[in-house]
């Protein structure tokens, strides 16, 4: 029953996407621009990892496509419950877990068609990366996706207004992009910072991904964001569903 | 045979301002094939007790049964037998209305053949059919609301409720959907649980008046019992004996029709 409904609920979103194809494409314009900008700065520059600038990039990009993406996946549900869909739906017997796994499931597969499209671009542009660690980039970027969209869904039906979600939401991701090294190692910032960054989830994925686009399969980085990714999944996901079942107070 | 029944069915909403009694205690029985209507001024926690019959929201007081199940203990019981139509409706206005059609049947977990072919049923029986593939957007209002009622009936709930289903419609509208409500009443024996704030509606259309006020039933009975009771004679208008029950009038003039 439960994958009868999230593949249900599933279809429903993914053509709902499919009917608005702009805006599909529309996704992929911002860390494009950044690829096409951004990247040709960092050419030169010291980084202080390993492997070219292009290999630094390009995870920090991904990732920051599925923070933004994700976090304002929420947006779709205040819209929704506004029609009355959500309490239709809740009324019926269908899976409460289906009723958000087949939405974060939907958002999951635009951002990793998203990011399939962004790799593309930068191997145009020089980037040069291991497929099996270009590979493993992907399924990082599809757990962060689910696991803060089931997290925007769950904040969206708790405020339950535009007005204050859009705040909320930027105050969390602004902040989190920053401070988890996306754009720039953050090992070459001053320790206070690197410390700092260090409380923030996402560093763990940018440094495992960035092992990842440089071939390191089994380093310390790569075991802790695993364990993040997965961590992080599975608790924003029980949030999601407890959300789902109890919504309306 | 009590087919809903409550027993101090209450609901406090806590909000950052302090908490708020929404439902402070609704005590009421309904019976099988009556069409109710639940008639109360703006925030009497009309939509808040449909909401905890449905299932959409847990109480925080009392306990109530639909056709038999507990709402608490056996909330997929009351979802089989409940249908649920909410004030704004609950359609995606960008999807087609065989769609959501189709969709609402697999939610309830019909076929894929026997969903298409109960949206067809559905199409036909609130003549809808000649609108199956329009997007939802692109309805009249009474259409819509035929709409949201054919989702709800996709499983022949034995309970219908109605959330303010006419408010917004035009006359003839209204005239249409209370000739479906009887008919879904005579022809299959649905009990229909329908708030309202028209006065001529609920004295049209139900066989017994709930009226609630504040979070309590204020008064309950059939029309004319209760314009004899609180209004003085039978031939009190049901204003007059709203106003006697609550103190105030039960919607603000200007949206209120009274002709019927
Ligand atoms: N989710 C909620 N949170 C806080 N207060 C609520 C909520 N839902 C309803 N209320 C309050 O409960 C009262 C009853 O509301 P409602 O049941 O919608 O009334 P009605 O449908 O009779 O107009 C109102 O004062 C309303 O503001
Ligand atoms: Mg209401």
């Amino acid at each position: 029953m439960l994958l009868h409904d999230t593949a249900l609920i599933y279809g429903r979103y993914a053509r709902q996407i499919l009917r608005s194809r702009f805006a599909l494409l529309f996704g992929v314009l911002m860390p494009l621009l950044y690829l096409l900008f951004f990247g040709p700065l960092l050419t030169d520059l010291p980084l202080g990892e390993e492997g070219s600038s292009w290999q630094v990039l390009v995870p920090g990009l991904l990732l920051q496509l599925g923070l933004f993406g994700a976090l304002f996946a929420g947006f779709m549900i205040i819209v929704e419950t506004g029609q009355g869909v959500v309490e239709r739906m809740r009324v019926t017997p269908v899976s409460r877990l289906a009723l958000l796994l087949g939405r974060v499931l939907r958002d999951a597969t635009v951002f990793v068609f998203q990011a399939v499209l962004l790799v593309l671009a930068a191997l145009v542009m020089g980037l040069r990366a291991p497929l099996a660690g270009i590979l493993i980039g992907f399924a990082f970027v599809a757990l962060l996706t689910v696991s803060l969209a089931s997290l925007s869904y769950a904040l969206a039906m708790k405020v339950r207004s535009p007005q204050e979600f859009g705040p909320l939401v930027n105050a969390v991701s602004m902040p989190s992009m920053l401070l988890s090294g996306l754009m720039l190692p953050m090992s070459l910032g001053p320790a206070w910072l690197d410390v700092l960054s260090h409380f923030v989830p996402f560093r763990y994925l940018v440094d495992a991904m960035r092992d990842a686009y440089t071939g390191h399969y089994t380093s310390v980085h790569m075991l802790y964001g695993v364990l993040v990714a997965v961590g992080m999944t599975a608790l924003s996901v029980t949030v999601g569903t407890r959300v789902f079942r109890t919504a309306g107070a | 045979m009590a087919i809903i029944s409550t027993a101090g069915l209450a609901r406090t909403f806590q909000t950052k301002h302090g908490s708020v009694e929404a439902v402070r205690g609704i005590d009421l029985t309904v019976r099988q094939g009556e069409i109710l209507g639940f008639l109360g001024p703006n925030g009497a926690g009309k939509t808040t007790t449909l909401r905890m019959l449905t299932t959409l929201l847990k109480p925080t007081g009392g306990a109530a049964t639909v056709a038999g199940c507990d709402l608490v203990r056996d909330p997929a019981g009351v979802r089989r037998a409940c249908g649920y139509v909410a004030q704004s409706g609950g359609v995606d206005g960008q999807i087609g209305v065989r769609e959501e059609l189709v969709t609402q049947g697999r939610l309830y977990r019909l076929t894929k053949a026997r969903a298409q072919q109960r949206a067809e049923e559905l199409a036909a029986e609130l003549d809808l059919t000649g609108l199956l593939d329009r997007r939802t957007a692109a309805l009249s209002g009474g259409q819509r609301r035929r709409l949201d009622i054919a989702m709800a009936l996709t499983h022949r709930p034995q309970v219908l409720f109605l959330d303010e289903p006419t408010t917004g419609l035009d006359p003839g509208s209204r005239a249409d959907l209370w000739a479906l409500v009887r008919r879904l009443r005579d022809e299959h024996g649905t009990t229909v649980f329908l708030t309202t704030h028209y006065l001529d509606e609920a004295d049209a259309l139900s066989d017994r008046l709930v009226i609630v006020d504040r979070g309590v039933v204020a008064a309950e009975g059939t029309p004319t019992a209760l314009k004899l009771k609180y209004g003085g004679s039978v031939d009190a208008t049901l204003q007059d004996t709203f106003l006697a029950i609550t103190g105030r009038s039960a919607a603000p003039a200007d949206t209120a029709p009274v002709a019927v």
